[in-house]
């Protein structure tokens, strides 16, 4: 059964507040013009409602940057599997940051599964936030049916001016709901007025590509053959930033790290990119990606392709990150359509 | 942020001893090892573990033992990078830790009965061997068996004891080939593809392994097809950066298969056209 609340705007200071004092709270704060990210609050004030997406996506909190798997000691001779996790309340996750977990969750609870990601997601609180509108011109959420919600959160926050309508999704939401005591039952016109901020969204979210959402997969099979990927090549810096911001790329790198004793230390894992020169390259330096326009091509493909083959989901959020922070403005809109141009 | 200790992770590993090692080459050493507390690694020909050396970290390396060896198993490491160069320093008596096996090796059930036509280049040989002595020991089991090796020099044969056995056996066809010699190589000369004309072979019931550097597929394939084997029966294995082993990491990856997971062992028909594979 749906059970939808309200919470009046001037009491989400006692929502978050009340949060903060329990557990860990984060949320999108601003980082100076255009620049957000997710980061601890204690109260409402520090955070950004009206946010485009932050620099790095909350995907920084199920797969941290850096993180132990496991310690060493070289006299003992032993290696002891660890995991670090920490309680959180993630709030104001917009639907695309919300798809992207759903994506990861898919990846690390596939067989075999990733201990480490599971337990930790498991500790994390999620509290979406709807977008009423485009954050900005490098969205693309509508294709891959992002800008509305699609599950993935414990409650979800939808803006009607001076209410929040709240969807309760999980018992745990629920008890979120109960503890702060300031939310009441929807009456019926904050859920009109909900139905018809959703039917103004359909007005307001179009294809932002010259694809339809069923065809980007087709479009993705003949991209191997494509022209386009030589053009990236010469554009690209290899920087690896979009695969960074990206709240669907996982790659990473596993590494040993020795404390200042020299005996013990830590296998940790850390982001890596695949479109960096090294990250396909084998001992005896036979690179099986060498050119940077194998490397985007091969970026797109794990976004439109191989993961819709394997999960039937695209692996594109469409929150618009890789455009938006590219060094060399490649737009993945852009690279889209000069695709589905040669198609045609 | 909490640490606590976890008592299941694939990234444990189970500790192993060195029993013998031997330099090869001048770049290959081969180690013989054994799971602590007597357990069998049980492989498949074909796989690979992942060797951790604590403080420096892990490499994938192919498994080069036949399974019928239960006692222990047998690596062939070329020093080619940081753990691999601090594995060479490592001698008999000496500990590390192994993950694994890892990976899909050739389909032995597929192969049995049928008649095997082996290809391999260079280090090639380290995993095809896994499954040329597992063949070896169930002889019975298959069907004829030819065994093509090739070499940049004739320095470069790894296992030349056993190669001289596979020589000399009645129930293997066997030759060898290096792309330049040495005024005592009384082999043939000339690169691995001049030798597969020549096999007499039933390809409706015959089975190719070629394993090899990735140039060596190529031209080895266009011969093997020649001799109208179905791709169906080609097997091929590939190498890739590896990193986690479990398809996650994604250093590995071939287009849609991550080549840890999905192989190494590949089927010609299932890589055939892929833009990333050969």
């Amino acid at each position: 059964m749906q059970k939808l609340v309200i919470l009046a705007k001037k009491d989400l200071e006692a929502f978050i507040s009340s949060l903060a004092q329990s557990q860990k709270v984060v949320a999108p704060v601003s980082r100076g013009h255009h620049n957000f990210s997710f980061a601890e609050v204690t109260s409402a004030k520090e955070i950004t409602l009206k946010y485009i997406p932050t620099i790095l996506p909350p995907k920084k909190y199920f797969l941290p940057t850096r993180e132990s798997l496991a310690v060493y000691d070289k006299h003992q001779k032993s290696l002891n599997a660890v995991l670090e996790y920490e309680k959180l309340v993630i709030f104001g996750v917009h639907t695309c940051d919300l798809a992207g977990i759903q994506c990861l969750n898919m990846v690390f609870s596939d067989k075999p599964k990733d201990i480490n990601y599971i337990v930790r997601k498991n500790k994390i609180a999620i509290i979406g936030l709807e977008c009423n509108e485009y954050c900005d011109e490098y969205a693309s959420c509508h294709v891959v049916n992002n800008h509305l919600p699609n599950g993935g959160y414990d409650l979800f926050f939808t803006d009607l001016g001076d209410i929040f309508i709240v969807h309760v999704n999980t018992m745990l939401g629920d008890d979120l709901v109960n503890k702060a005591a300031v939310f009441r039952p929807a009456d019926l016109k904050a859920k009109e007025a909900l139905e018809l901020l959703r039917a103004k969204k359909k007005e307001i979210f179009k294809n932002e590509v010259n694809v339809r959402h069923d065809a980007l997969r087709l479009l993705f099979n003949y991209a191997p053959k494509s022209k386009v990927w030589e053009g990236l090549d010469k554009r690209c810096v290899a920087c690896g930033n979009c695969t960074n911001v990206c709240p669907t790329c996982y790659c990473f790198d596993i590494i040993d790290e020795a404390n200042l004793d020299l005996n013990s230390g830590s296998r940790y894992r850390r982001w890596d990119s695949c479109q960096s020169e090294p990250f396909a390259k084998v001992a005896g330096n036979e690179n099986f990606r060498k050119e940077r326009g194998q490397r985007q091509l091969h970026r797109y493909l794990r976004k439109f392709k191989y993961p819709v083959d394997k999960y039937s989901r695209y692996f594109c959020t469409g929150c618009g990150r890789c455009s938006r922070t590219c060094m060399a403005q490649i737009k993945l809109k852009e690279t889209i359509n000069d695709l589905a141009k040669e198609i045609k | 942020m909490k640490k606590i200790q976890l008592k299941e992770s694939e990234y444990l590993v189970m500790p192993a001893k060195i029993l013998k090692t031997r330099m090869m080459t001048a770049t290959e050493k081969y180690f013989k090892i054994a799971l602590d507390g007597e357990v069998s690694l049980d492989h498949d020909p074909g796989q690979f573990v992942m060797v951790s050396l604590l403080g420096i970290g892990e490499a994938p390396i192919s498994i080069s033992s036949s399974p019928t060896k239960r006692s222990y198993f047998e690596l062939v490491v070329r020093n080619a990078g940081r753990v691999t160069n601090a594995l060479h320093q490592l001698e008999a008596g000496d500990s590390l830790g192994i993950r694994g096996p890892f990976g899909r090796g050739f389909p032995v059930q597929v192969l049995e009965g049928n008649d095997l036509l082996f290809v391999a280049g260079g280090l090639g040989v380290v995993p095809l061997r896994s499954l040329i002595n597992f063949v070896i020991d169930n002889r019975r089991d298959f069907g004829k068996a030819h065994i093509l090796l090739g070499c940049k020099k004739p320095a470069d044969f790894l296992f030349a004891d056993e190669i001289k056995d596979w020589q000399k056996r009645m129930d293997v066809n066997f030759a060898c080939t290096v792309d330049k010699a040495e005024p005592d190589w009384q082999g043939n000369i000339g690169l691995i593809t001049s030798l597969i004309p020549g096999i007499d072979l039933t390809p409706k019931r015959t089975f190719a392994v070629v394993v090899g550097p990735p140039i060596m597929y190529k031209f080895v394939l266009i011969e093997i097809l020649k001799k109208e084997i179905p791709e169906k029966q080609i097997y091929v294995s590939l190498e890739r950066h590896m990193k986690c082993g479990i398809g996650k990491c994604g250093h590995c990856q071939i287009a849609q298969y991550y080549c840890c997971k999905d192989g190494p062992v590949f089927s010609y028909d299932q890589i055939k056209g892929n833009h990333e594979a050969l």
